[in-house]
């Protein structure tokens, strides 16, 4: 795939606060890119560079190989769907996703059959008529995807579009943007804080952190692989621990040592240790690698979120097997469950 | 909060008393026979048949001209004064938002004094041309005068109403307007002038409607020839004393002002019924 987009090295500050570190980034054609983090981690500020709604401090944003920074937004072929959606209350349907196409004064026939193509596309067939002000929330929000594909952007950015959404309509829409980008075939860069619409979207996810970022990967990679202790707290749940990487495939915490699939780092190394919830089976206390006690159960519909208590701590286990607290179990895990990360700060 | 209700009793009869009655008694006038004789009424439309005299009729008219041109004016000077104010930070918002109401802190009458000392043939402004060695110009008592007191005294309402749409229109539609292909001409003309347009309308209601019926300025400022609507009334009222016919103009007076305020309320409703049905067509 071409490189479309590239960030280098993007510094940029509100008053005397650092909202970006040094970002750098290149996004691809025709790529779902997730920019995922909490609440102010810089992503949406990442976006508004990119839409020519701020500037950067430093460093510089390339499009196509050709330096953007001094492009106004209206000249650049990027289009944004708003985090509140932003679709014009004066206007009708037909009107907000016409808004683009008569701006760049395309005839009247071609603007209809766009619209039209755009209102099939977005399942809104028979609203063109309708006051923007008198939808629901699912409904402007496929006006605002409407309105900005209709221009057929190279790139789409969407700034946390399904927020007000209600967790249904969520889940509807996410796999729904996914078919519309495959459809039209355009890179998307999508904006949200939600791991799980990260996951289930994206082609490539790139988490941040205070201004920084933490690691690019596919989601399976975010997620099996986390390079960091945030990563791997932020993605999913996860018990996280402290340990010593005593040599290659030996790792050592809890005062135990396990045979693992991880090397490469420096011998008697502390690191961080990752042990997925679903990873870890609880079975007869004989039969298990660490020895604990069931402290509460918990049920989550399609799972039981137990916590086991051992002298050290207390490990978040989901299974699909009802069990019962304060009964003594063993807990048992592969070598290949256990995921090795540097420490924070020394990679 | 439901015992609080009975302190709004004193202001029911203070505002009966004192703006309820009088109104009465103006209709009454209207419709009775000239008399001083106060309980001796008798029923008569001839007060306003009597308004229906050409050279009222073109008073009624000269009114309204100025008026008018007193909105337009303020329209074109209120409007880009009022969208470089919302464009501004915060707080010179607030300080420019300070500086176009605190002429309104003194009374109308004191301003209109201060424009007469600046004004005059041997005022202020003559006195700087006289310096520079131009020609003095005669201002007072002139349509420019009038005009010039007019604006002065209704552009802060003009400002003000508009600047508050203005300031409340979410920035994030400028932004997708520019998003969406639109440089800022066309972002203004599609986007900002339709949303601020209930502003204007608001406007033209609070200077169209006091500029009508205002007595202070023209007489003033147009001297004793000058004679709008309401130097007409005050005339009746004071001068001559027809307190009848002076009432009947002002009933006429206070219908051509209903009139005019469900005209501007039915355009108002109409643009933001068409805006919502037709949109971008309108322009």
């Amino acid at each position: 795939m071409r490189k479309l987009i590239e960030f280098q090295n993007i510094v940029k500050s509100f008053n005397d606060s650092l909202v970006l570190k040094g970002i750098n980034l290149s996004i691809h054609e025709n790529e779902f890119v997730t920019l995922l983090g909490p609440s102010g981690c810089g992503k949406t500020t990442l976006l508004r560079i990119l839409g020519g709604f701020i500037s950067q401090n430093e460093g510089h944003v390339y499009f196509d190989d050709i330096e953007i920074s001094n492009v106004p937004p209206y000249k650049r072929e990027i289009n944004t769907v708003f985090q509140r959606y932003a679709l014009f209350p004066h206007m009708n349907v037909f009107d907000n996703i016409a808004f683009g196409l008569r701006i760049k004064k395309q005839d009247k026939n071609t603007i209809e059959q766009k619209v039209r193509k755009m209102l099939k596309l977005v399942n809104l067939e028979g609203y063109q008529d309708r006051p923007v002000t008198l939808l629901s929330g699912g409904q402007q929000q496929r006006v605002a995807i409407a309105r900005a594909l209709v221009n057929e952007p190279m790139v789409l950015l969407l700034d946390e579009p399904l927020g007000a959404l209600d967790l249904k309509l969520r889940k509807e829409m996410q796999i729904e943007l996914k078919k519309i980008q495959r459809e039209v075939g355009i890179t998307f860069i999508y904006v949200t804080h939600d791991q799980e619409e990260a996951l289930t979207m994206s082609d490539t996810i790139v988490v941040m952190n205070a201004g920084e970022i933490q690691q690019i990967g596919t989601p399976r990679d975010i997620y099996n692989e986390p390079e960091n202790r945030f990563v791997a707290d932020f993605i999913g749940e996860s018990n996280i621990i402290d340990g010593v990487m005593l040599e290659d495939y030996k790792v050592k915490f809890d005062d135990q040592t396990f045979e693992c699939i991880d090397y490469g780092f420096e011998d008697n190394l502390e690191v961080d240790i990752v042990l997925r919830p679903e990873d870890i089976d609880i079975v007869p206390i004989d039969m298990g690698r660490i020895k604990g006690f069931i402290k509460t159960t918990i049920f989550k519909g399609v799972h039981f979120e137990v916590v086991v208590e051992t002298p050290y701590r207390e490990w978040i286990i989901h299974t699909t097997d009802k069990v019962e607290v304060d009964k003594e179990v063993g807990l048992h895990f592969f070598p290949e469950d256990i995921h090795i990360m540097y420490k924070m700060g020394t990679y | 909060m439901k015992g609080y209700a009975s302190l709004v009793k004193p202001y029911i009869f203070w505002m009966s008393l004192f703006i309820v009655v009088p109104m009465l008694l103006i209709v009454l006038f209207a419709f009775t026979e000239h008399g001083n004789a106060l309980m001796a009424f008798r029923f008569t439309l001839e007060n306003f048949f009597r308004f229906f005299d050409p050279v009222f009729i073109k008073v009624l008219f000269k009114s309204l001209e100025v008026a008018l041109i007193t909105t337009l004016f303020c329209i074109l000077l209120g409007y880009p004064i009022a969208y470089i104010i919302s464009n501004a930070s915060e707080r010179a918002q607030t300080l420019l938002i300070l500086l176009i109401t605190l002429p309104m802190w003194i009374n109308m009458l004191v301003r209109t004094y201060a424009w007469i000392s600046i004004l005059s043939d041997g005022g202020i402004l003559n006195s700087i041309f006289e310096f520079l060695g131009l020609q003095p110009i005669k201002m007072m008592y002139t349509d420019f005068a009038v005009m010039l007191g007019m604006v002065y005294n209704f552009l802060p309402f003009m400002i003000i109403s508009i600047y508050t749409v203005l300031a409340k229109l979410d920035r994030a539609l400028i932004h997708a307007s520019h998003d969406l292909g639109a440089n800022p001409v066309q972002t203004f003309l599609r986007i900002v002038l339709p949303l601020s347009m209930p502003g204007v309308i608001s406007g033209i209601t609070l200077v169209f409607l006091p500029a009508v019926s205002t007595f202070v300025i023209p007489k003033f400022l147009g001297g004793g020839q000058y004679m709008l609507i309401g130097n007409l009334i005050e005339n009746q009222f004071i001068t001559v004393g027809e307190w009848n016919f002076g009432s009947a103009i002002s009933l006429i007076m206070a219908m051509i002002i209903m009139g005019s305020m469900i005209l501007t309320r039915k355009i108002d409703r109409d643009a933001s019924d068409t805006a919502s049905v037709e949109g971008g067509k309108l322009w």
